[in-house]
């Protein structure tokens, strides 16, 4: 039992934590957003340089070799700066999806693209009326010569509107909701009959609806659901790591504000009914500090229940404790904790978005109860 | 980062299970998983065993019977002595007036100590609290002059565990009245034979008899049963405290009690079906496994931290523990006490000796009395409200 980082893990952190901290602050972050795709093209160029954007592929793709753990310290330290590069759409889903779902030449011929930081990815997999069930997908795929040709609409697509490909999961056979026949595409965002519309997102991050018509496009997978599934499980494992680093934020920035903050000629910390609220903020945020790590060692597991079950352990603690966190944190700033100006807040909007997506801590709550729970015999799916 | 642990370690671990579930009489295990109360002869029992290779005192020096363990080790033994329904050795006697006794006591109490403290041929009690002093201890009022070569003692204790098991009682005293309030406490061992006291139990409302009150009235006390120097109690005290650090969490007796809860949720109907399949009590249970599981992780981390830092050294984390601990420890009896349903009503602890048959299961028996009885878990060695207030201190800065 080891939760020491190795030699190459701490030079990471180091260096990503040298990056957000010296180039990521609030204000520098304000003028990101401003810039034509809602985030900074010089900042993406930097996450390339620096090896980032290769993070979770195999060196022999010319990636960094990274697993989870490594996503975990980035997505971290990602979090602490509230980066809106589409770092998460490209390299944990696009990458991920490429990884378990790719054929060699498919990674062959991406993965150093993606690397470079010439190619960018999305993941449209949520339709109108599909909530968080992967398996629910509406969009047709018809087998027309040695390709595919697909129909449908795609929702909330991450970054959708800046991705050079789309993965797209579309319907090969089978009813609306079977696991069987759902496969995995992916088409060119210019591709004819693709059409985007994209928007910010209440974190001041970027999506985009998608609407598909006679798309032709290749097959990645013909029964993805299982890939997907996998990926999804380690996007999850991510935003617990990046929620941590939000949460992380959150927590400092209002003890900062106790201890500088006079009221009835005192520091507001000095009252102990805050002191104590502050303190249960800090065991949400080490609870969940845990169960971010819990996830990234799990979101590797082969076994899909003893995975899945962890993993939605863990988004039940993170969203549990991000709310927590993230609504003390405004009560405890007060008046100011609800400007637009002041930083807090934009914490908290991410951390509120982190928690609906891919399923809020009830939904996940009820798949684990479910499958049995933690702890004692496994009980069978 | 690994979770797994080495080869070496899941020997150890596997040695551990052997050794508590079959060393240690079933007939006390047994009592521990139906929350019956154990009577002095299954504790001293129990110990004798576990002391029988040393291993009732893992946690002092290894000059004087303790083990040399990495904090891996001593997370696993926990883990398995708990989840095999192990009774803790005497935590008077191990977690609190041994290392005390080893840190700061002479040779000759160490010898004359010790090994019966280990072996439970001596069972303490702690005289700690009073009624003028819960959270604020340092305030005790119980008086030790000395006179000629005995100090003379009078006052009161008060939630005194199992004093009525007691042998002795290892108390704070105040020994010099004028000094600021920390610095005239003194750490005196304490002959229950004693004339002059008196020991009266308190009824908790569970029904148990677990506490008491201890008065001492003109108690002579030897002079060399004072440990260390005179009115450096407080500083002895606080080391007493500060021991408990990672055990305190109780993460392997929550897993057995989330185990048993799902063995006995399967026996009980909630309509056509067993309440464990009901979606609502799945959930509820559910929710608090995923507190225990951060919690064994928080510990994780706490127990690997320790391996880096120096000795006697406490990760800030460690405070965290107590407090999702004893929630976490409430929360399970909630659970047990729904599950067991209407049977939950009849009081059925025996004092009196009769045979009635049980009402309903034998398990229903002691769901409400544990539940009851689980509301000290948060009051105790620190209220979580004191907790707070240290975490707030030492860890936040506030």
């Amino acid at each position: 039992m080891d939760f020491d980082l190795t030699e190459d893990q701490r030079l990471l952190k180091e260096s990503v934590d040298r990056l957000i901290g010296d180039q990521y602050g609030f204000a520098q972050r304000k003028g990101y957003a401003t810039e034509a795709p809602g985030w900074s093209a010089k900042m993406w160029a930097q996450f390339a340089e620096m090896g980032l954007l290769g993070l979770p592929f195999e060196e022999a793709h010319g990636g960094f070799g990274g697993g989870p753990v490594e996503t975990m310290i980035v997505m971290e330290t990602f979090g602490r700066g509230l980066v809106l590069e589409p770092f998460f759409a490209t390299v944990v889903l696009g990458g991920g999806l490429l990884r378990r779902a790719g054929s060699a030449a498919l990674q062959a011929a991406l993965i150093p693209q993606v690397t470079a930081g010439k190619l960018k990815l999305a993941f449209a997999h949520v339709e109108r009326q599909s909530r968080y069930n992967l398996a629910d997908v509406t969009t047709t795929a018809r087998k027309s010569g040695s390709g595919y040709v697909l129909d449908g609409a795609k929702s909330v697509v991450l970054h959708g509107d800046c991705a050079d490909k789309i993965f797209v999961t579309a319907r090969i056979s089978g009813d609306r909701r079977d696991r069987d026949g759902v496969g995995l595409f992916l088409t060119d965002a210019g591709a004819p009959g693709v059409t985007r519309r994209g928007y910010p997102t209440q974190d001041g991050l970027r999506a985009a609806e998608i609407t598909l018509t006679g798309v032709r496009a290749d097959a990645v997978s013909e029964n993805a659901l299982p890939a997907v599934e996998h990926v999804i499980d380690e996007a999850i494992a991510a935003l617990c790591a990046e929620a941590v680093g939000t949460m992380q934020v959150m927590h400092d920035t209002t003890l900062d504000y106790l201890k500088t903050r006079k009221q009835f000629g005192r520091l507001i910390g000095s009252f102990q009914v805050l002191q104590h609220r502050s303190v249960d903020m800090l065991v949400a945020l080490e609870g969940a500090r845990s169960m971010a790590m819990f996830a990234a060692v799990m979101a590797s597991e082969e076994n899909p229940i003893e995975r899945r079950k962890s993993i939605s352990a863990a988004k039940v603690q993170i969203g549990r404790s991000g709310k927590h966190v993230g609504q003390e944190a405004i009560q405890l700033h007060g008046g100011i904790g609800m400007t637009q100006e002041y930083s807090v807040g934009h914490f908290f909007k991410r951390m509120t978005m982190i928690e609906q997506m891919y399923g809020s801590a009830d939904d996940h709550l009820a798949i684990l109860a479910r499958l049995g729970g933690l702890f004692g015999k496994a009980k069978a799916a | 980062m690994d979770l797994g642990f080495t080869p070496e370690e899941l020997a150890f671990r596997d040695e551990a299970r052997h050794f508590f579930t079959t060393a240690v009489p079933k007939s006390i295990r047994d009592k521990v998983v139906e929350g019956e109360g154990l009577t002095k002869d299954d504790l001293v029992t129990s110990q004798r065993v576990l002391n029988s290779r040393n291993w009732a005192t893992v946690n002092w020096p290894v000059a004087v019977g303790g083990q040399d363990w990495s904090p891996v080790q001593v997370y696993l033994f926990q883990d398995e002595m708990q989840l095999a329904h192990v009774p803790q050795p005497i935590a008077f006697n191990v977690s609190m007036v041994g290392p005390v006794i080893a840190q700061f006591g002479n040779a000759e109490q160490k010898a004359r100590f010790l090994p019966k403290t280990a072996n439970a041929d001596i069972f303490w009690c702690q005289g700690f609290s009073e009624p003028g002093s819960g959270s604020d201890l340092a305030s005790l009022r119980t008086r030790a002059e000395l006179k000629d070569d005995k100090y003379v003692v009078n006052g009161q204790k008060t939630w005194t565990t199992l004093a009525q098991y007691a042998d002795w009682i290892f108390c704070l005293v105040r020994t010099d009245t004028a000094a600021k309030a920390q610095e005239g406490i003194s750490f005196l061992l304490i002959d229950m034979k004693t004339p002059g006291i008196t020991v009266r139990p308190i009824v908790t409302i569970d029904g148990g008899r677990e506490v008491n009150e201890v008065f001492f009235d003109n108690v002579e006390v030897p002079a060399e049963n004072l440990v260390g120097q005179e009115n450096k109690g407080w500083d002895y005290a606080k080391f007493l405290l500060g021991n408990e650090r990672t055990g305190i969490a109780r993460v392997g007796m929550s897993k057995a009690k989330v185990i048993r809860i799902k063995e006995l949720a399967a026996l009980e109907f909630a309509g056509e079906r067993p309440l464990i399949e009901d979606a609502r009590f799945q959930e509820k249970l559910a929710a608090v496994e995923i507190e225990l599981k951060a919690l064994e992780m928080t510990q994780l981390r706490v127990v690997a931290d320790e391996r880096k830092m120096a000795k006697g050294r406490q990760n800030p984390a460690s405070s965290i523990l107590k407090l999702k601990g004893s929630v976490i420890q409430q929360q399970l009896t909630e659970l047990l006490m729904e599950v067991v349903g209407p049977y939950v009503l009849p009081y059925q602890r025996d004092f009196d000796g009769n045979n009635e048959p049980t009402v309903g299961p034998e398990y229903a028996t002691e769901a409400a009395p544990m539940y009851f009885n689980y509301r000290k878990v948060s009051i105790y060695g620190g209220s979580n409200e004191i907790q707070r207030n240290i975490i707030a201190k030492a860890i936040l800065g506030l």
